[in-house]
Parts: C-alpha cells; sequence; structure tokens
C-alpha cells in the first residue's frame, strides 16, 4: 500500500516543485495586488489600534500639554472595569441568542419550502424574500423608524397601543429590522446548497413513502449544514457589530445611548476623544467576534466528523 | 466541484416531471401541507414586501397626504414633484451622494473582484510555499468584521492626514477576503488543470490564459464577488461616518441618515428623506433582478465547502 502511494506521488511532486519555479512570475503578479492592500488595509491598522491600545495620555499638570506614552496593559484594564462596555456586550449576546436563531430557522424554513414540491411560484417568492437584501442597513432603520412610529405607521391601530420604540421593546424592535434585511440573504445561501444536492438522492427515500418533512429532517438538512454554519458564523459577526439600526434608531428615540452597542460605545469613545481607549474596545471587540466565530466554526465542524 | 453549477441547472429543468411523480407517489403530501405551505409563504411576502410597498407609496405623496391618507394606498400621485424637489435642496446635493455611492461601490467593487479572481485563482492553480499560510491569513480577514476595522483605519489615515478625502473610504473597499475564498474554491473545482495545461503547451502564458481561459470558466463567482462586495461597500455606513467630514464626498448612506439626525430641527426635510431612501435602493435591485443568474449558482459554491 504505501509503495503504492510513494511512487506515484514523488514525481508529481517533482513537477510541481518545478512547476513552482516556472510559474513564480505568475504567481507574483496574481497575488501582490491584492497582498499589499491587504497589508495596508487589513495588517497594518489592526497592528496600528493594538499598538495605539497600549499607549495612554500624560499631561503636565492639569493644563500641560499632552504627551502619549507607553501605558502596557493600562487601557485593557480600563477596558474590563467598564461596566458599560460589558452591558452593551450583553445586551448584543441577548439581541444574538434570540434573533440569530429566529433569522436562521426562518430563512432555513423558507429554503426547505422553495426547495420541497409544495410551493408553487418559487420565482416570485424567492425575489420577494430577497427584495429586502437590497435594502441598506441605513435605510431599512429609518423606513422602519417611520414604521412604528405612533402617529405616522400605517398601523396606527397597533403602535398606538405598543410603543416600539420604548425603552423596553426597542431592542427587539432593533432585531426585527436586522431579521427582515437578512433573512433572505441566509434564505439564499441554504437555498443554493439544497440545490446543489443531487435529487438521486431523495429518490430511495421517496420510493419507502417518506414525506417531505421527513426527507427535509433526515436527508437536507444535514447536507446543508455547512451552509448553515457559515450563515452563523456571519450573523454572529453582524450581531457583535451592530451598528448602523441602533445609531439610526437614536434619532427616534431617546432609549437607545450612546453606548447601547459596543460599537456605539467605541464610536462615542473615539469622538471623545479617547483614541487609545477606543482602540483597545475596539481590539477587545475583534478578538471576542473572532473567538466566538471560530468557536462555531470548530463546534460545527466537529459534528461533522 | 463542478457540480453545484451544473446540478443546479439540471435540477431546475428537472423540477417539474420529478414533481409530477411525487404528487402521485408521495403519500403524505396532502392538500393540508401544501396548503400550509403556501400560507407560510404568503404571510412572509407580506412581512418582507409591505415596508418597501409603503416606502412607495409614501414617496408620490405631498406633505398634506403623507399625514392625511391610507398609509398603504395612493393620494394624489406627486413621486415627479418630490424628485424635483429633492433634486432642488441644496444644488441637488442628494445626486451627488448617489454619484458618490455609485462610484465607491462600483469601481470599488470592480478592482476588488479583480484582485480577489487573481488571489484565489493562484491560491487555487499554483503550488507554491507559503500557500496555506497566505490563505489562512486571508480566510482569519474574513473573520474580521469591516466595521471592527473602521477605527484602526481611521487611526492609520489620520497618521498619514488622508482623512477626509475620497480615498479614505474607496481603498479600503478593494480588499475582499470574502471573494478570494470563493475564488479559490470557485477555482479549483471550475477550471480544470488539463485546460491550463492545454493552454501552456499551445505557448500561452500563465497571465494570457488567466485573462482569456480561466476568467471565463470563474464568471459566475465574479458575478457574485462583485455583487456582494458592492452591496458591502453601498450599505457601509461606520467608515465613511468616522472618515468623512465634507458632505461633498458622503455615499448616499451616511447622507439620509444625516438628514434623517435633522428631521427634529427641520421637518420639512422629512419628505426628502422618504424618497431619498427609496431612490437609494433602486440600483440595488436593478443590479440584482439583472445578475440573479449568475450569482445565485456563484454563491451555492461558497457555501458547500
Amino acid at each position: 500500500m504505501t509503495t503504492t502511494v510513494a511512487r506515484p506521488t514523488a514525481p508529481t511532486k517533482k513537477v510541481k516543485k518545478r512547476a513552482v519555479t516556472k510559474n513564480r512570475g505568475a504567481v507574483i503578479f496574481f497575488i501582490t495586488p491584492f497582498a499589499v492592500l491587504f497589508s495596508l488595509f487589513y495588517i497594518i491598522p489592526i497592528i496600528a489600534a493594538i499598538y495605539q491600545s497600549l499607549l495612554t495620555v500624560e499631561r503636565e499638570g492639569t493644563f500641560g500639554k499632552p504627551t502619549e506614552v507607553f501605558g502596557g496593559l493600562v487601557q485593557y484594564a480600563r477596558v474590563f472595569q467598564d461596566d458599560a462596555f460589558w452591558q452593551s456586550i450583553l445586551r448584543v449576546a441577548g439581541f444574538g441568542v434570540v434573533q440569530v436563531p429566529i433569522m436562521l430557522g426562518v430563512a432555513l424554513l423558507l429554503a426547505l419550502l422553495l426547495d420541497s414540491p409544495l410551493v408553487k411560484g418559487k420565482r416570485f417568492f424567492r425575489l420577494a424574500f430577497f427584495a429586502p437584501y437590497a435594502v441598506p442597513g441605513v435605510i431599512a432603520a429609518v423606513m422602519w423608524g417611520f414604521l412604528y412610529s405612533p402617529n405616522l405607521s400605517p398601523f396606527t391601530a397597533i403602535t398606538s397601543e405598543i410603543n416600539f420604540l420604548g425603552a423596553d421593546l426597542v431592542l427587539w424592535s432593533i432585531a426585527n429590522v436586522v431579521t427582515w434585511v437578512f433573512i433572505g440573504y441566509n434564505m439564499i445561501i441554504i437555498y443554493s446548497a439544497l440545490l446543489a444536492i443531487p435529487s438521486e438522492l431523495y429518490e430511495a427515500a421517496r420510493l419507502d413513502g417518506a414525506s417531505q418533512a421527513r426527507i427535509a429532517w433526515s436527508i437536507k438538512i444535514p447536507l446543508v449544514a455547512p451552509a448553515i454554519t457559515l450563515t452563523s458564523i456571519f450573523s454572529i459577526i453582524g450581531t457583535l457589530q451592530l451598528l448602523a439600526e441602533p445609531q439610526v434608531f437614536k434619532s427616534f428615540t431617546s432609549a437607545v445611548t450612546s453606548t447601547y452597542t459596543p460599537n456605539l460605545l467605541i464610536y462615542s469613545t473615539a469622538s471623545v476623544p479617547n483614541v487609545n481607549l477606543a482602540a483597545a474596545f475596539a481590539v477587545v471587540l475583534a478578538l471576542l467576534t473572532f473567538a466566538l466565530s471560530f468557536t462555531v466554526l470548530k463546534l460545527t465542524q466537529r459534528k461533522a466528523d | 466541484m463542478g457540480a453545484p453549477t451544473t446540478s443546479a441547472a439540471k435540477r431546475t429543468s428537472a423540477a417539474k416531471p420529478a414533481s409530477a411523480t411525487k404528487r402521485v407517489r408521495g403519500p403524505r403530501e396532502s392538500l393540508f401541507s401544501r396548503a400550509g405551505a403556501m400560507l407560510v409563504m404568503a404571510i412572509c411576502t407580506f412581512y418582507f414586501l409591505v415596508p418597501i410597498w409603503w416606502l412607495f407609496v409614501a414617496a408620490t405623496k405631498d406633505r398634506s397626504d403623507f399625514t392625511s391618507s391610507a398609509p398603504l394606498w395612493f393620494a394624489d400621485f406627486n413621486l415627479i414633484e418630490n424628485i424635483a424637489a429633492l433634486a432642488n435642496y441644496r444644488d441637488g446635493l442628494f445626486f451627488q451622494w448617489m454619484l458618490n455611492s455609485v462610484l465607491y461601490a462600483g469601481a470599488g467593487a470592480a478592482i476588488a473582484t479583480l484582485f480577489a479572481t487573481m488571489t484565489g485563482y493562484a491560491l487555487a492553480k499554483y503550488a507554491f510555499r507559503g500557500r496555506e499560510t497566505i490563505f489562512n491569513i486571508i480566510l482569519g480577514g474574513v473573520l474580521v468584521p469591516a466595521t471592527a476595522l473602521a477605527l484602526p483605519l481611521f487611526l492609520v489615515f489620520s497618521q498619514v492626514g488622508a482623512t477626509n478625502t475620497f480615498w479614505s473610504v474607496f481603498l479600503p473597499s478593494l480588499v475582499s477576503p470574502f471573494g478570494v475564498y470563493l475564488a479559490r474554491i470557485y477555482a479549483s473545482s471550475s477550471v480544470p488543470d488539463e485546460l491550463v495545461e492545454a493552454a501552456r503547451i499551445d505557448g500561452s502564458g500563465e497571465v494570457r490564459t488567466f485573462f482569456t481561459v480561466s476568467t471565463r470558466l470563474m464568471m459566475p463567482a465574479m458575478v457574485t464577488i462583485f455583487l456582494f462586495q458592492f452591496v458591502t461597500i453601498w450599505n457601509n455606513f461606520f467608515l465613511p461616518l468616522i472618515m468623512l467630514r465634507d458632505e461633498e464626498l458622503f455615499p448616499v448612506t451616511l447622507g439620509l441618515y444625516i438628514w434623517n439626525s435633522q428631521v427634529s430641527q427641520i421637518p420639512e426635510i422629512r419628505a426628502l428623506v422618504i424618497i431619498g431612501a427609496l431612490l437609494s435602493i433602486i440600483p440595488l435591485i436593478i443590479a440584482f433582478l439583472g445578475l440573479q443568474r449568475f450569482w445565485r449558482s456563484g454563491l451555492g459554491t461558497g457555501a458547500i465547502k
């Protein structure tokens, strides 16, 4: 076994190695533009932010000239003592725990229905559900802000009874806006994965008399698990980075404060300006996002094995 | 995995006969489940389309009709007058914003697509040292959200005194790590090595092969990357918010956000926000409708692996 495998691989490796030296110029040509931009606008900013977060401003006396000196982890100590920051993290975490499963659950249901023979007029529904994705988050928030407002809404019967912009509900009103925009996007990703499953896989199940629901549960959902992982990761990233929608809702209601979500807090800290603390917030938030997405990726990969 | 596109196409064309046989065989596909499925679809259509319908209707009304007439149906049709008012307000500043958005998103996404495709192609088709390292770093970039980068980018641009410029928003949008990821998966499945080899034997250089042969095969992936980068840039809010002070440089999302936050001081601006919001989503809807044939098959590829 080993000899049969080893023999063919050894020559191919040699061929490939020769190909590398031959094509080095092409590889450099293809990769350089992206690599330069990626370094300039991804890697350098991240390094700059980490560097900034390690500095602290010192003044000579109360009115002295401020100078930036190396402060070690001073800013990070502040981050960990900042209640508003952790409250905002908890808020978006609660938001995500509720909103992401609902959004992905509905997206999966709609994708399965679109893929089933139960539904007629698929083309129309696909476009109708996807249309909100063409509405930028800011614009969607402005629109829904009008729809929620007690006197302008088409649904005054509801909005005069329930205050969607009050402190109790505004988080879920924002969740609704995000859900509205992104269900269709997630649905399309899952639906595309469903279309790629060869239909022969269903035939045996169908002959055995399995219902559409059974086929969906036992065959389709396991096979589109990677697509669901992908959408989960993007949703987690999106939740922790919530900014545009609450920022817009600030002009509709006083219930949304300038520390409502982590990104709003970072923005208001940076415009105080306390750039060093804002940089530390940004680094911690990026690490949290990264850690969470990575965990989801690993957990679902292990499940798949 | 050349399968997604072809099998997707196959299944859509085969969908009709398949569902016909299912109707005969499927024991539990009752009228009841059919009606249930259609009911879910109808409710969702209502949920997704009513806000957009409301926006369209509201944009056709003059100021008195806006508050006095039924919100979900037309009164006097003043769409043209409203657009004219928008064009007159502050010397057509709104259309300057639209133009800026088209430029940021159109040119930005086009260049981003080219660079991401080149890099993804090189990562898929050439074996070279450090290939996996480069790919993993880029994959890490997918998990770093754009909003987390906005503040670090601001720090870098302010170091070189380049904030509040066109370039401060345009250049960062040329990087699409997700595009590289998608392009790599797609290139390894849809550009056969034999074809590249054949082009080599015919005396075509690597770069020429890429532009004349490989990009044609990768077209669905490229359209997908373009569209999603276009949407990302078009919807981008945080980066312009912290980079730009000069109204002339605003993209349409930031401009409408600023106007919306001024509604309490300048009430007549509200009508402009609504008509502006409607106009701002039209380019994206056109782009999605026009290109959906391409991006749906391309998107499926990204979700499967």
